[in-house]
């Protein structure tokens, strides 16, 4: 202990201890909001050029915003808000990011360590609070531990499975001298995540799929998490086996959606192909996902017939709800590589006739094109929102194009028909299902890639969640574009209440919508509106050829439905498929059903 | 699809002694809908730096898996040992005060005796007995107490270690 203090340097304020720890860490930018408590840290702010500031309108915009950061650049995103209603409004946020794996760190105010319990003004208990909604949280009584736990808030944040730590500043924790030292590589006394994969596992594992007759690989974020080098390893070692591929919501881009071996996302809208292969499949190998409720449909009758390998970094990932064969616990990137070695090495062939029998099948699967839907095109016709992401799919190609959405029916078409060829392109609340994430998510992206296309695919409900962002679209002339599937309805909401209560649709309509194009113009965007299928196109081109942040206001189908959709508490096989599969028709929902979400 | 059979376990939590430490268990068991049956904590180091947590649960063999795996990865935690895996000691200590006279107060006296238990305070009214032992033996000797003037209760909690040369370190 004494050497380090020793081998320290006091620094002046508090304040300007943390931002030199944040420098050290890499730390370029920062998305917050000020307040009384943390008025020391805006000060040593105003007094340095290396780290910039976004001002946000609301404390979880600067979460979501960190996320965006995060997400589309492998990089710790990091937010600072007051104490009080700055932390409790930054709760959403944290749950998302502890949700979806994201790491963040989040500086929180507090009051002066004497008033603390007191009932001060703008006292909350910060880390009662946040302990739940995040993966580690900090409560900094003394100068002397204040940059001991900046650096290790940053090493919890972004290794094992990642997430979002809070650190709760004091405001005399700020202002008093805090002595400095850089971040050390000694490993921390209890929190040692495991990252290579124990080779035992990995050889069974190899046996098992080079003797799979139907195997499936069922990639999720953990891949994407595990950084770039990861998905081109997942990409070898996919066709290296033949395998079909699947993605889940949150591992879309891990695999490019252009490859034949990729048969589509999963899951409760997931195609066709993906969820019978994941039913029907002997071998399976799931690499950074956690079998989440809307992959996995009813659990009992969930791939029944396969033997199940699941590589993840987190051991409370695996056997949490389904039983597998072999565990492997370790960083997708180690995992991957340690595959594809074993792959190489084992002198085993794979049954080539089996595999080829199987993708016959798939194919069959395939050739159902559970994503197909009509579009009108006679001018005047009306928007069917899965042409809407279509054509600006296709307008965007070629284009360097981050995408985030909100969260609802828009979601799942942008899932569905946007398709992504590269990691940490796609930014979705998956976990959570935070309305109001999108906008928010985007500015930080854009922070992040400044020349490049960002879209915040929306549904008019989620959007105004969140609206006030579009102030700091303006002020740091960030160009997001926002791209609003409007049907006037919390779309997923009526999907389920036409579904499964009757059609009443009991307060899912969007009553008194703001006019979106005057809504951009009087936050100093452009506005514009696609009424008719003929206005698409346009809207379209006119959005990505401004260079400043953009509403456009698509005026979609009320009552189009996301399809293929395997209902509340049934298996994969009994997925219900569109209007344009008539004579397909799904099971009842049962009561057991109802009950889930 | 997995055995639903509840089983009882005993886990042993060694933990950094930081604030806080003990809500993290606890909301994790809370947050996560996990029983908790009986839970001691107290330092363990000679610095006051590690605390012992045992808390005793009930769930299925997935579940036990899975309230391991959790704790496992809370960042304070050093090492989750299931001590029900293997041959274990598990003790408790309870504060028992009996009110009565006469023939009760004898009876209560002579049983106290059978079970080891120590008088640890005694009136003329009333003896205050010290119990050591399993839980099972704790619980039946109140239940013998009870209708002989049971008046008052105080128990530790379970403290567990493993035989044999095994440790949790």
């Amino acid at each position: 202990m004494d050497s380090t203090i020793a081998a320290s340097e006091l620094m002046n304020s508090g304040a300007e201890a943390v931002l030199r720890a944040l420098k050290a860490q890499g730390v370029d930018v920062i998305f917050g909001y000020p307040g009384g408590a943390v008025l020391p840290l805006y000060d040593a702010l105003f007094k340095q050029n290396e780290i910039r500031h976004i001002l946000v309108r609301h404390e979880q915009a600067a979460v979501h915003a960190a996320e965006g950061y995060a997400r589309s650049t492998g990089k710790v995103g990091v937010v600072l808000v007051t104490s009080g209603p700055g932390a409790t409004n930054a709760v959403t946020g944290l749950v998302d990011a502890l949700m979806d794996s994201i790491p963040l760190v989040c500086l929180s105010g507090q009051v002066p360590t004497h008033l603390i319990g007191n009932d001060a003004f703008q006292e909350a208990d910060t880390t009662g609070i946040t302990r739940p909604a995040t993966k580690h949280n900090y409560l900094v009584k003394k100068s002397e531990d204040l940059v001991r736990v900046m650096h290790e808030a940053f090493l919890v944040a972004r290794t094992g499975r990642p997430g979002p730590v809070l650190i709760d500043l004091p405001k005399d924790i700020l202002i008093a001298p805090a002595p400095y030292r850089e971040p050390s590589n000694a490993p921390h006394r209890s929190y040692r995540p495991r990252t290579e994969p124990d080779p035992r596992r990995i050889e069974e594992a190899v046996a098992m799929l080079k003797r799979a007759e139907r195997p499936v690989i069922y990639a999720g974020g953990g891949v994407i998490n595990a950084g770039p080098e990861a998905s081109r390893l997942l990409v070898e070692f996919t066709r290296l086996t033949g395998f079909p591929i699947t993605n889940t919501l949150m591992g879309l881009g891990a695999y490019p959606a252009s490859d034949p071996l990729f048969v589509g996302m999963l899951g409760m809208h997931g195609t066709y192909e993906a969820n019978l292969a994941m039913h029907g499949c002997d071998v399976m190998l799931n690499i950074g996902a956690r079998f989440d409720d809307r992959v996995t449909g009813r659990l009992n009758a969930f791939s029944p017939n396969s033997k199940k390998i699941h590589a993840d970094i987190d051991p409370a990932s695996i056997n949490k709800s389904v039983m597998v064969d072999v565990a492997i616990v370790g960083d997708a990137l180690a995992t991957l590589k340690a595959l594809i070695a074993a792959w190489k090495q084992d002198t085993a062939q794979p049954n080539r006739t089996a595999l080829t029998k199987w993708w016959g099948q798939i194919d069959a699967w395939r050739a159902k094109d559970s994503l197909r839907f009509t579009q009108n095109r006679d001018p005047g016709s009306i928007i069917k929102p899965q042409y809407a992401i279509e054509q600006l799919y296709k307008a965007t190609r070629g284009r360097e194009t981050f995408i985030t959405t909100e969260v609802g029916q828009h979601q799942m078409w942008a899932a569905q028909y946007f398709r992504f060829e590269k990691p940490n392109r796609w930014m979705t609340s998956g976990g959570l299902g935070t309305m109001g994430y999108g906008l928010p998510a985007a500015m930080g992206a854009q922070v992040a890639h400044p020349d490049a296309l960002v879209i915040d695919i929306a549904g008019e409900a989620s959007i105004l969640m969140n609206i006030q962002e579009m102030g700091t679209l303006a002020q740091y002339r960030l160009p997001v574009k926002i791209f609003i599937l409007n049907n006037q309805y919390m779309g997923m909401v009526r999907q389920w209440q036409e579904l499964l209560h009757g059609s009443r649709y009991s307060s899912s309509y969007s009553e008194a919508l703001p006019d979106f194009v005057k809504l951009a113009e009087s936050f100093h965007a452009v506005g514009l509106r696609a009424e008719k299928v003929d206005d698409l196109d346009k809207v379209i081109a006119e959005m990505l050829a401004v260079d400043r942040p953009v509403i456009a206001d698509i005026c979609v189908d009320q009552k189009e439905n996301v399809f293929p959709m395997i209902p509340s508490g049934a298996a994969h096989n009994e997925m219900l498929l569109g209007p344009e599969h008539k004579g397909t028709s799904g099971p009842a929902v049962t009561n057991e059903g109802m009950a889930l979400v | 699809m997995s055995d639903s059979t509840l089983r009882s376990a005993t886990i042993s939590v060694l933990v950094e002694n930081e604030s806080g430490v003990l809500a993290r268990v606890i909301g994790l068991f809370s947050g996560r809908g996990y029983n908790i049956d009986n839970l001691t904590v107290a330092p363990v180091e000679r610095d006051g730096s590690k605390s012992r947590i045992t808390v005793v649960t009930r769930g299925t063999a997935m579940v036990i898996e899975q309230i391991k795996a959790q704790l496992d990865r809370l960042v304070p935690v050093y090492k989750v040992l299931d001590l029900s895996e293997g041959p274990h000691l598990a003790r408790e200590l309870a504060l028992i005060k009996v009110l009565g006279t006469g023939e009760k107060r004898a009876e209560a006296l002579r049983l106290a005796d059978a079970f080891r238990a120590r008088v640890i305070d005694a009136t003329t009214e009333s003896f205050t007995f010290e119990l050591t032992g399993a839980t099972d033996k704790l619980d039946a000797f109140l239940e013998l107490m009870r209708p002989l003037g049971l008046a008052e209760v105080s128990r530790t909690g379970v403290a567990a270690i493993a035989r044999g040369v095994k440790t949790i370190t």
